[in-house]
């Protein structure tokens, strides 16, 4: 046995940040010196803090190193490995506020602390391409507990119990959904894992699937136990390449070790289970349109009911369940509803996850319980916004969401409570704003977004958010006025009552929630003609202030079109208006705020 | 119009018979040909459309309902941009444009020359490091203070002209 084992990060986040070549560099390294039988390297899945990474973990002593470069390997090597004593300018680290000194304990820190990892247990710790490692974790054991000891109806049991709810955005009640699906009868049924996440900035499943590929597997296998499918398919996103390929491994080796596609115990219970690669269509998350693009076709949403539990894949009765509510399965069979009735609010138990990213020091991955108030998760996990600037505002699930603000801080994330300030849960993506993002031109951003993926089978969500995009690009133009906000919203009621499916429904929401919330904004736009936040380029207007201007000439040397003109220490510098583009190149590069945007 | 060599012909008649008798076979096959090719050729939706009986009209319209199918051949190296909100809020569209200049490269489209295609694509989930450029497989993050992407789309273009020199000296 060794006697050091590091855990290298190997998630999209950290492979980005060339964390492969991080474990072949520390290989190489530790065998010239002799030392690999005594330290091992593993990968793992994420850890969560995407944005120091790559991010490495050295047990048995606890101590994670962040930004670790190539150049890092021999010292981390010589110092901790051989002598004994931690590399401290790469250890991941807060400071207390108090007494100013470095925390490095891992439970004390910030990030971790307030965090509860249920769906990401394994995540970070495991080799996911290791299926021994997930069995020497307890994992296959609750599998192999259900099939003996439990009949299929207590499996629903426990699971309405336990009150989870689809964590793909919806909320429904996922042992509510099972009981449906159990009581038809039919000669075949089916589980499908939706992993086709494609809210923007929304990347938990991803995490999940790359970190802990098994636990997806063993839960499909307990819910098709328990309502009678012996099929199932995981459609997931043919954007995540490492995702596609560590389930791939993860299914041969469950097919090669008598898991999968073989009669477990007496229960004759066989489970075979297949990928089918999305290929980019957002709406392809939506339940029918989901089960349209497994059977090849065009994925476009059919209206309900039948629901896809009665009538679903192939016609037969199917259950759609996202990837994070099958990572809550597990945990939910093996410690019992009572205690997952433990975690969270009255009525949204358990934990969610949720991709922090936009302007937030540390972005990442984070796992908190419901309740926990967005200051909490903005503030003491994230960090507040990145480089000091001030926060604006945060946006929640993705281009179904809304924006929430300064004032709602203090709310207590959960299903209900989100939505009834106007935004939604969502995947999960939590996206932060600070000052210098203009809400009109999110807005325009989410539309635009929409009406490329709308899938064009129903007038209002074709024709409808076409119409207001041009109506926001109006608006960011300078061509708009007061009548427009009115007539806008009015569209976006009609598009949210009439629409087919989910995805229309939600899609004038980012406008809504902005027009509620920064209503301001949208007038500065229609009627000063004038973007608060310096982002509509057709309404910005550059200047220099004579009295602040240094002559410096720093301004008209970076001007792309030579707009500015002076004399350097003699002449106070001028834009002519004609010409400039309205880069802000000048407000950038000076020194001296002498260049004034408004 | 151009004819598709055996090699080809061959390849894509492959993908069919392996997956011919599945259910759903459609989109497993046209995966494989795209990720293959780089493009769904006309002749490839004949034959499909040929062997397991469904009209090409409708191989046609599951083609370009997704976008990660095209029509038309990819250039020699894939630029994705990535623009997803994280990336946006963090200004990816400067970052889209200034590839679009250095490669002389229209934004979801393939040069001139054949040498680069640029796509703004749905959010890569490397949320982490935004904003993000993916050139040829290899991702690039926190670009708006990491340009070592400029520097490999240089690279890319000043290779390229390497090989057209040598072969007019040929």
């Amino acid at each position: 046995m060794e006697r050091i084992q590091v855990l290298i990060c190997a998630g999209t986040g950290c492979t980005s940040s060339d964390s492969k070549l991080l474990i072949d560099e520390f290989n190489k390294v530790l065998s010239n010196k002799n030392l690999n039988t005594e330290v091992r390297i593993i990968q793992t899945g994420c850890f969560g803090m995407c944005e120091r990474g790559p991010i490495i973990a050295v047990y048995p002593d606890k101590i994670f190193y962040n930004r670790v470069s190539i150049n890092d390997v021999n010292e981390i090597i010589e110092e901790h490995f051989i002598k004994g004593s931690y590399v401290e300018r790469l250890q991941l680290h807060d400071i207390d506020e108090i007494t100013k000194e470095k925390i490095f304990n891992l439970d004390k820190l910030k990030f971790y602390s307030k965090q509860k990892r249920i769906a990401l247990a394994n995540c970070g710790l495991i080799n996911p391409e290791d299926i021994e490692e997930y069995i020497a974790n307890d994992g296959y054991l609750t599998l192999a507990k259900v099939l003996t000891q439990k009949k299929p109806q207590e499996i629903i049991d426990i699971i309405k119990e336990s009150k989870l709810r689809g964590r793909g955005g919806g909320g429904f009640l996922t042992g509510v959904k099972w009981q449906f699906a159990a009581d038809q009868i039919s000669d075949e049924k089916y589980i499908i894992c939706n992993a086709d996440e494609g809210d923007p900035g929304a990347f938990m499943d991803r995490s999940i699937l790359e970190g802990d590929p098994h636990s997806i597997i063993e839960a499909m296998m307990i819910a098709g136990y328990a309502i009678g499918a012996n099929h199932g398919y995981i459609y997931i996103r043919a954007e995540y390449p490492i995702a596609v390929k560590r389930l791939e491994i993860a299914i041969n080796q469950a097919e090669k070790l008598g898991i999968l596609n073989t009669e477990l115990f007496e229960s004759k219970f066989k489970f075979k289970l297949e990928i089918r690669l999305g290929a980019g269509a957002f709406v392809c998350g939506e339940e029918t349109a989901l089960i349209a693009s497994i059977e090849g076709k065009r994925g476009m949403p059919i209206s309900k009911p039948p629901f896809p539990a009665v009538k679903g894949v192939w016609g037969k009765p199917t259950i759609i369940n996202n990837v994070e509510t099958f990572a809550n399965i597990v945990p939910i069979i093996k410690n019992g509803a009572e205690w997952f009735n433990t975690i969270g609010t009255e009525k949204s138990k358990g934990t969610k996850v949720f991709a922090l990213g936009g302007k937030i020091k540390n972005t990442g991955l984070v796992e908190i319980p419901m309740g926990t108030t967005l200051k909490e998760v903005i503030y003491e996990i994230g960090g507040g916004c990145s480089n000091n600037k001030k926060f604006k505002a945060v946006q929640t699930g993705g281009p179904s969401g809304g924006c929430l603000t300064n004032e709602h801080l203090d709310i207590e994330i959960d299903y209900d409570n989100l939505i009834s300030q106007g935004s939604m849960m969502g995947s999960g993506g939590m996206i932060v704003l600070d000052e210098d993002n203009c809400m009109v031109d999110v807005a325009r951003f989410y539309m635009d977004f929409i009406v490329d993926e709308s899938c064009g089978k129903c007038t209002p969500c074709r024709i409808g958010t076409k119409r207001l995009l041009e109506m926001l690009n109006k608006i960011c133009n300078g061509e708009g006025n007061i009548k427009l906000l009115d007539e806008m919203e009015e569209l976006c009621n009609f598009i949210k009552s009439s629409s087919l499916c989910g995805l229309g429904q939600t899609a004038p929401n980012p406008i809504l929630s902005t027009l509620k919330h920064f209503r301001n904004e949208y007038l500065a736009h229609v009627v000063d003609k004038r973007c608060p936040a310096g982002v509509c380029k057709n309404l910005l207007l550059y200047k220099i202030d004579i009295d602040k201007c240094k002559k410096c000439s720093i301004c008209s040397k970076n001007c792309p079109v030579d707009a500015i003109s002076g004399i350097i220490g003699k002449v106070p510098y001028k834009i002519d208006e004609n010409k400039c583009i309205k880069c802000g190149m000048c407000f950038n590069v000076c020194k001296f705020n002498a260049v004034v945007r408004g | 119009m151009l004819k598709l060599n055996q090699q080809s012909i061959s390849f894509i008649e492959n993908c069919i018979n392996e997956d011919k008798d599945k259910k759903g076979p459609l989109k497993l096959i046209l995966h494989k040909i795209q990720n293959e090719l780089g493009y769904i050729p006309f002749e490839a939706m004949k034959k499909i459309s040929e062997s397991i009986n469904i009209p090409i009209s409708d191989i046609y319209g599951v083609v370009t309902f997704y976008s990660q199918f095209t029509l038309k051949p990819k250039g020699k190296n894939l630029i994705n941009v990535c623009m997803g909100t994280a990336c946006y809020v963090k200004n990816s569209e400067n970052l889209l444009n200034n590839i679009s200049k250095i490669t002389n490269t229209k934004v979801n489209q393939t040069s001139d020359d054949g040498l680069f295609s640029i796509d703004a694509t749905r959010c890569l989930g490397a949320c982490g490091l935004a904003p993000v450029v993916i050139i040829n497989n290899k991702v690039y993050g926190n670009t708006n203070t990491n340009k070592d992407y400029e520097k490999v789309l240089k690279e890319l273009i000043s290779n390229s002209k390497k090989v057209e020199d040598n072969y007019e000296k040929c």
